[in-house]
């Protein structure tokens, strides 16, 4: 007993001393010049190539052009994202960031706690009551959303105008109407691109069919290749030439069916070339680094404030792929339609849906 | 030509189950819950890439994948024989130490979170995905075969009668000389290898490890090992009817005939009805489970 006492005795010692230990680097009030900046990653966390790269990206653009520290937190599954963001807002961060929408209800829970700090979220979901009127997020809760319709719209006319070709880069093709579409999970936010995709589709050719079909009801159907792959089989083998996804990790799977069907699919969120080079068509991208970026410099610029921001073709917030690798695949006819299409719904004469009918 | 593409796609979408549901059932049969199926094909599918990538050999990958499947199964068979964990706890610890590793040695090695490097695979490049792609991977053969000569070993030789033995009656077994636990082990190892190469097959059909693939798909086996009643050419047929199902669905998606969830709900109802015993009477290995 009294060994028991003793041991215990030492070790409240120690633990007293440590208090007053602060490495260096650890200070706990932040100071001096630059914003703190505290970013939760989605699933998967950096080296995704997708979203958190995107993200992290435009935090890197902000630590230098800024001088902005930014801190990263990196959850495992489920309930520690809440556990991440709000650690953050605690330690008395300028601005937190949530990357995916799945941190929707947790933002919106802490930016009601903490009414001093701002938060942004990428890609935050945006409910409506039962009129139909948006409901807006709280004053210090910025929501960064994308017209992922307007860029879908665009490579959906591009995969229709490409479709009509006989010869595209090095390889040949039977001219078809059908149209490719590979979602993942069947959700609202998925269906705007489906929407976008085949408003394109039909606008360069009325009479094309768009086949859609999606993976699964559940998040698993983001990240099933194997699902992915025997979808775009069929499709392709059904006379489809080109199929757009948008499905995370289970549109690798629609490449590898391009490969094997020697075919082409277009990349959705980040430039997907490299996953198969010479089968990607183009990819439909967001412009997640540039959403970050913006919502940094403008808690700087003391310009923050809640609510909505939608970032469009106008912006830069979503396009598509056209550079040095993809070029041999896109005949120079249908990028000058692309481009004027482009302009069209830029200046709003194309209204793009963001609905399935 | 219809009917072609309809059956190649169900042995393709069948293949993944056809090896992890004779793991259960090699499992299972030992009285040791399949409960990690999809971790050991996690873990299969993880190694094999590694393997193939280091070797440009994909039989160098598949050995790997099944090396990978065995030691995750060594895991689960230590802590359920040796140290009698609760089955059912430590098979779902398996499942979520298998994602938690591979996500970590993923990006280890590959320095991605999402996906590997593309690596070397079987079957033919630049072919139409049809019957030549399908007939013309070794491991589909492989995975044809399993289950039947699973079941000739379980019912035509003596080890099988004693790996059956060891899960119906164990008490019964052991004053007859049998070692039960050596037995268990083999049993849970060997599901562990099957498993894994079902992981194989995803990870080479597919040329690359993505982070959380097998997306349930162990789950699906061991419910076609439960609508099997244990009996391998029951799982056999019950696989097949989960992937023509899902062949279906691919197949009719676009002319929007049946909900999508109602296709994804098949194989978890009728193995629910297979259990309430609407349809004969499905009663598993006396001992499983269970640990005297």
């Amino acid at each position: 007993m009294r060994k028991l006492l003793f041991g215990v005795g030492v070790l409240l010692a120690v633990h007293v001393a440590l208090l007053f230990v602060r490495p260096e680097g650890a200070s706990a009030i932040p100071t001096g010049e630059g914003l703190d900046i505290g970013i939760v990653f989605d699933m998967g966390g950096r080296g995704d190539k997708s979203f958190n790269d995107g993200a992290y990206r435009g935090a890197e653009l902000a630590m230098r052009d800024l001088g902005a520290r930014v801190r990263f937190v990196e959850p495992g599954d489920g309930s520690d994202r809440e556990a991440g963001l709000r650690l953050l807002a605690a330690e008395g961060m300028d601005l937190v960031i949530g990357v995916g929408f799945i941190f929707t209800d947790d933002l919106t829970q802490l930016a009601r706690e903490y009414p001093q700090t701002d938060f942004a979220g990428v890609d935050l979901a945006v409910s409506t009551d039962s009129a139909g009127a948006v409901i807006q997020p709280p004053p210090n809760l910025a929501a960064l959303k994308f017209r992922e319709e307007q860029g879908s719209f665009l490579v959906g006319a591009l995969a229709a105008l490409v479709s009509r070709e006989s010869r595209i880069g090095d390889r040949n093709y039977t001219p078809t109407r059908r149209i490719g579409f590979v979602g993942g999970m069947d959700i609202p936010l998925i269906h705007k691109f489906e929407a976008g995709y085949r408003a394109g589709v039909l606008h360069v050719c009325p009479d094309c069919t768009v086949v859609a079909q999606y993976a699964g009801v559940t998040p698993e159907a983001f990240r099933n290749p194997g699902r992915g792959k025997e979808l775009a089989l069929s499709q392709y083998q059904s006379g489809v030439n080109v199929i757009f996804h948008a499905a995370g990790s289970t549109g690798l799977g629609v490449f590898e069916a391009a490969r094997a069907s020697g075919k082409l699919a277009i990349g959705v969120d980040a430039d997907q070339y490299e996953e198969a080079p010479g089968y990607i068509l183009t990819s439909m991208v967001k412009g997640v680094d540039a959403a970050v970026f913006d919502a940094i410099k403008r808690v700087q610029d003391g310009t923050f404030h809640g609510g909505i921001y939608e970032f469009g073709l106008a912006d830069g917030g979503v396009g598509y792929i056209y550079d040095d690798a993809n070029r041999a695949l896109i005949p120079d006819s249908i990028r000058t339609r692309l481009l004027s299409l482009q302009d069209s719904i830029v200046a709003g004469r194309i209204p793009v849906p963001t609905e399935r009918r | 030509m219809i009917g072609i593409i309809f059956l190649a796609q169900t042995i393709r979408i069948a293949m993944p189950y056809f090896f992890a549901a004779a793991g259960g059932v090699v499992s299972e049969r030992v009285g040791i819950i399949g409960l990690s199926l999809e971790g050991f094909m996690l873990t299969g599918a993880f190694c094999t890439v590694l393997g193939s990538y280091y070797s440009g050999d994909p039989w160098i990958g598949l050995l790997c994948g099944i090396a990978g499947g065995m030691a995750a199964a060594l895991i689960l068979a230590v802590a359920t024989i040796r140290f009698r964990a609760d089955q059912v706890v430590a098979g779902i610890a398996i499942n979520l130490l298998a994602i938690g590793a591979t996500r970590f040695f993923l990006r280890l090695f590959f320095n991605s979170s999402s996906n590997s490097p593309r690596v070397v695979g079987f079957g033919g490049e630049q072919s139409a995905g049809g019957l030549f792609a399908t007939f013309g991977n070794p491991i589909v053969w492989l995975g044809l075969i399993t289950l039947p000569v699973l079941g000739l070993v379980l019912y035509r030789t003596p080890f099988g009668l004693r790996l059956r033995a060891v899960g119906e009656h164990p008490q019964a077994a052991r004053s007859l000389g049998v070692s039960v636990n050596r037995l268990r082990y083999i049993g849970v190892i060997l599901s562990g290898a099957l498993a894994g190469l079902g992981g194989a097959y995803l990870a080479s059909d597919q040329h690359q490890f993505t982070d959380g693939m097998t997306a349930g798909r162990g789950f699906i086996a061991l419910a076609a090992v439960i609508f099997g009643r244990w009996d391998p050419k029951r799982v056999a047929l019950a696989c097949l009817l989960f992937a023509a199902a899902e062949t279906l669905q691919i197949q009719l998606q676009g002319l929007q005939l049946v909900p999508s969830q109602f296709v994804e709900m098949i194989p978890y109802v009728l193995t629910i009805i297979a259990l309430v015993g609407v349809v004969g009477r499905a009663s598993p290995p006396a001992a499983l489970g269970k640990m005297e």
